[in-house]
């Protein structure tokens, strides 16, 4: 007990510290006032909602989909920059690469495996999640925008693990690829320009493996940061989840 | 700011238009016509002029090499074929979604292993989701003997090369 008398007295020390207070301006958050000043003051906490309805947290209410669906973005975003450092979006060194990571680089194999793994996961679960809200009607009033951002994420997870599917550079990746951006040139009337430039030519080579790891590291990324914070900021704006009484 | 303020028994002329609504569509439009174009140069940008792909005229063979019924050129997915008529090529890709199709010799179709689609050796469909025939291409005899094919070039499957 004396330990922990005398670290809340070293913590009490360091937030009476100049830079402490230059950086959490707020003080300590003991009351119902500073702790929701704490998540307004936060750059990452304030698109979260400053206090939930008791029920919304329950287990049944949610099953924590998307927060699952958001951890698992987390998981392959750090993942997926670790295996950027040993691979080269190139025609002979993308499959070797591959390789390499699977035998050569130390915990390669892992990362590796715990990208696709992530990624199977994350269109799961996002899936999941959308049966689930749908189920419960959570895309009924006053949730409809959420629900439209939540259709876009939808949008963003698949073109995210499809993109992720050529790189390998192997034969399942080439097929796939070459029926998926066929599928496109059906499109009507721009069907055969947008596949043209999203394979950058004709034919699936260099030009289609840079555009599709360009996509699925940076472009695509992005848009699901900036969908994922809309997402969880209209949940606040909304006034919270849907929850019914017989939840309890 | 005083230099705007009104000055009494002056009225300004009545305009449909005020002078903050006219530069705010002025800008507007200013504004749209460079997000458009902007989006227009970044489109053509995006579709390369200059492409490094195989090239798409190859020279197949003498048609003395061609004795089968069906050759299958893998090189360059085409498939030159002889029958009692004469000869042609053809494009081996099914046209359902891009998989390279086989010759089956003991059915004489031609077989798409993705989605099954079967065609008749003149490329005719016969079954499954292929949405048209596979393509003949141009196919001429070169002076040298040769038969030259070019893949860009697609003629309707009543040319047929007597040989």
């Amino acid at each position: 007990m004396a330990t922990t008398a005398w670290t809340h007295e070293r913590l009490e020390q360091l937030r009476q510290t100049r830079v402490w207070r230059s950086i959490f301006r707020r003080g300590p958050a003991r009351t119902n006032r500073t702790r929701s000043l704490a998540v307004f003051g936060n750059l990452a906490l304030h698109v979260l909602p400053v206090k939930v309805r008791e029920k919304s947290l329950s287990v049944r209410a949610t099953y924590y989909l998307g927060s699952i669906s958001f951890f698992l973005f987390v998981v392959l975003t750090i993942t997926g920059i670790l295996l950027m450092f040993y691979y080269h979006p190139a025609v002979p060194e993308a499959y070797r690469d591959m390789k390499d990571l699977v035998f050569v680089v130390s915990n390669g194999v892992f990362l590796r495996n715990l990208h696709r793994l992530a990624a199977h996961a994350m269109v799961v679960a996002v899936f999941w999640h959308m049966f689930h809200v749908f189920y419960r009607g959570g895309y009924k009033p006053p949730h409809e925008f959420n629900w439209v951002i939540g259709v876009g994420l939808l949008l963003v997870t698949l073109f995210l693990s499809y993109t992720g599917y050529l790189l390998p550079w192997d034969q399942l990746a080439f097929w796939a690829i070459t029926v998926g951006t066929n599928i496109v040139s059906y499109v009507p009337v721009l069907g055969r320009p947008i596949r043209f430039m999203l394979l950058g030519g004709h034919i699936i080579g260099q030009n289609a493996l840079l555009r599709f790891y360009v996509l699925h590291c940076v472009i695509l990324p992005l848009a699901a940061v900036v969908l994922i914070a809309g997402h969880f900021w209209r949940i606040q704006k909304d006034g919270g989840l849907t929850v019914r009484d017989d939840h309890e | 700011m005083p230099g705007e303020s009104k000055a009494p028994g002056k009225p300004e002329e009545k305009t449909a238009v005020s002078r903050r609504d006219f530069l705010n569509e002025i800008a507007g439009g200013a504004l749209t016509i460079a997000g458009i174009g902007a989006a227009v140069v970044t489109v053509n940008y995006s579709s390369p002029n200059v492409l490094f792909e195989p090239p798409t005229t190859f020279r197949a063979g003498k048609p003395d090499d061609f004795i089968d019924p069906v050759t299958y050129l893998p090189d360059q997915q085409v498939y030159i074929v002889r029958s009692d008529k004469g000869m042609w090529a053809m494009s081996a890709v099914c046209t359902h979604l891009g998989c390279i199709t086989q010759f089956k010799p003991e059915s004489e179709q031609i077989a798409c292993p993705c989605h099954g689609s079967k065609f008749k050796i003149a490329g005719t469909v016969q079954a499954g989701p292929a949405p048209r025939p596979l393509p003949h291409f141009s196919m001429v005899l070169g002076e040298d003997g040769v038969l030259v094919v070019d893949k860009l070039e697609i003629v309707s499957d009543s040319e047929i090369l007597k040989v």
